[in-house]
């Protein structure tokens, strides 16, 4: 076995015990822990098919920023999991017979799937030629050259969606006391403080 | 031999053994670094610091290292054992991972990635794990409210250094970091350098940079005397041992880092001298010597100052700092001084 495979084998491995151990972990810490080490498998899985950048992309967004969220809310959060489990037993019967019927249709979908004539050629032709281009340039070329409008539109949907959440969360509070830094900063020396010269045993 | 180094199994042994190399290296200078740094906060407050284990107490990192490694590991009760032990793990080795991408010479480098410094900055942001899951697994309430703290801290900085490197990489047009020494070549030596273009974000890189590594004055994850430490209150031994290294090593990394994205890695600042190893770590030097001079002059930040200054001051100037080099490298202005990819990449 070449060490290629050794670590194809090993990532796939701790991929899907990642995402198992995410379903049945019984603390919702350690199912975040899971989670994370499944992420971080399949971004070794990505580097083994020469795809750097995507594979360190999903590491700073999923692992880096997505999991500590995560993490935060379930530490905070004092839910009760033991509880939401206690009916799992019951309902595993019906979840199980969901779950095949999915499987089931997905097998119908794609079980008579077929690719029209000539996809490859017009795969190839929006796809910059990878053995002279890097990663990230020929990502960049697509991106921000190709497909630009789509892109923007993208930013833009995100920027809107940010936007509301945060007029949806911001409450001015009226009475709570604020730093002004910049009124502390420009305040002057000789109008806030006198000084006097008190002589002795007399006082003011 | 020779043909044994050219299979697969081979060339995973070489790395394996440039690997063991690199760290060894870098864990035997922590420790001298460890003691100089020790030494320049003593003499800035006019005290003989440690001058008893070894000759001039040279030996006093080593006698902490024993220290360290031969007392008992305590486990606070109630405690998630793996995690608890998990989190100096993580805080350690990823501090150690992010050496594998820094050029020492032409050449010199572990992995010659051509996402270096992406890298760099995935390997940085999971940093927080350790503080996070330390904190967490402690079970006990003040570990866990510094956790927070430090978190909170170490992921608002992480912005304004991400920001600083694409100014960089935007100059450079590559993300790897021999391309961008490369880049910084030319006959004016020193005035070649990226932190004459970039001179405004070498400042916030630093402070930035001291700020994501928890160092003074940015210190608040450990601020013994007025937030009772932080998320490693209850680790004691071996497994502090490892926060603790690990720490360093990000902070010389630090060092390292901003050597190679601003003042050239491995090139001789005047033309006449020649370009060697010896450069870099010269300006790896010199940067922690100006760290350990910050610790030991600036006091200590107040958190909400902390948090202002990273959002509301480093954020913004960051991300228009972006937006001015993109610009000005996009035409080429200034003689091309912001657009290097032509030299470089």
């Amino acid at each position: 076995m070449t060490f290629f495979a050794f670590a194809f084998y090993l990532f796939a491995f701790c991929t899907l015990a990642g995402g198992l151990f995410t379903v049945i972990a019984r603390n919702p810490v350690h199912s975040v822990l899971w989670l994370i080490l499944a992420f971080l498998s399949s971004a070794g899985l990505f580097i083994l098919v020469g795809a750097e950048f995507v594979a360190l992309l999903l590491v700073i967004v999923y692992v880096g920023a997505v999991a500590v969220l995560f993490l935060f809310v379930v530490m905070m959060l004092d839910v009760d999991f033991t509880e939401l489990r206690a009916g799992m037993t019951r309902y595993l019967p019906i979840g199980l017979l969901i779950g095949l019927v999915v499987l089931m249709q997905l097998a119908i979908a794609f079980g008579s799937w077929t690719f029209s004539e000539g996809v490859e050629a017009r795969l190839r032709a929006t796809a910059p030629v990878a053995v002279e281009l890097q990663n990230t340039s020929a990502l960049g070329m697509l991106l921000y050259d190709r497909y630009l409008i789509l892109f923007q539109l993208a930013g833009l949907i995100l920027l809107v969606a940010m936007i509301g959440a945060i007029v949806l969360t911001l409450r001015h509070r009226t009475n709570v006391k604020r730093q002004d830094i910049l009124a502390q900063i420009y305040r002057d020396p000789a109008k806030s403080m006198e000084l006097k010269d008190v002589k002795p045993g007399q006082g003011l | 031999m020779s043909e044994f180094l050219t299979t697969s199994t081979g060339i995973a042994l070489v790395i394996l053994a440039q690997s063991l190399l690199l760290v060894v290296l870098l864990l035997m200078s922590l420790a001298v670094l460890l003691y100089a740094d020790r030494k320049i906060w003593a003499a800035v407050q006019m005290r003989k610091g440690p001058n008893v284990v070894g000759l001039f107490g040279l030996l006093q990192s080593f006698a902490d290292f024993f220290k360290y490694a031969l007392k008992e590991i305590v486990v606070p009760a109630g405690a998630d054992r793996v995690v608890y032990f998990l989190a100096p793990m993580a805080s350690f080795v990823l501090a150690i991972m992010l050496w594998a991408v820094i050029p020492f010479g032409p050449g010199m480098v572990l992995a010659d990635l051509n996402v270096a410094l992406l890298y760099i900055f995935a390997i940085s942001s999971l940093e927080v794990y350790g503080v996070i899951m330390g904190g967490w697994a402690s079970n006990s309430k003040y570990p866990f409210l510094g956790s927070l703290r430090s978190a909170a801290q170490m992921i608002s900085y992480e912005v304004s250094i991400g920001l600083i490197l694409i100014g960089v990489i935007i100059s450079t047009g590559s993300l790897n970091l021999s391309m961008i020494v490369l880049a910084q070549e030319g006959p004016l030596g020193l005035l070649h350098w990226y932190w004459l273009p970039h001179l405004p974000m070498v400042v916030l890189f630093f402070v930035s940079a001291l700020a994501e590594t928890n160092r003074a004055p940015f210190d608040l994850p450990e601020a013994e005397s007025e937030l009772v430490a932080g998320y490693q209150v209850e680790y004691s031994s071996t497994p502090f041992l490892l926060f603790m290294i690990g720490e360093y090593a990000a902070l010389v990394f630090m060092c390292a880092l901003i050597s190679v994205i601003f003042f050239g890695g491995w090139l001789s600042p005047v033309p006449f001298l020649p370009d060697g190893m010896f450069w870099m770590f010269l300006k790896i030097l010199v940067m922690f010597f100006i760290i350990s001079m910050v610790k030991a002059i600036v006091p200590r930040y107040r958190y909400d100052q902390l948090m202002r200054l990273g959002w509301k001051v480093f954020l913004p100037f960051s991300l228009a700092w972006v937006v001015l080099v993109a610009f000005l490298a996009h035409f080429e202005l200034l003689g091309g001084f912001y657009a290097r990819w032509a030299v470089g990449g």
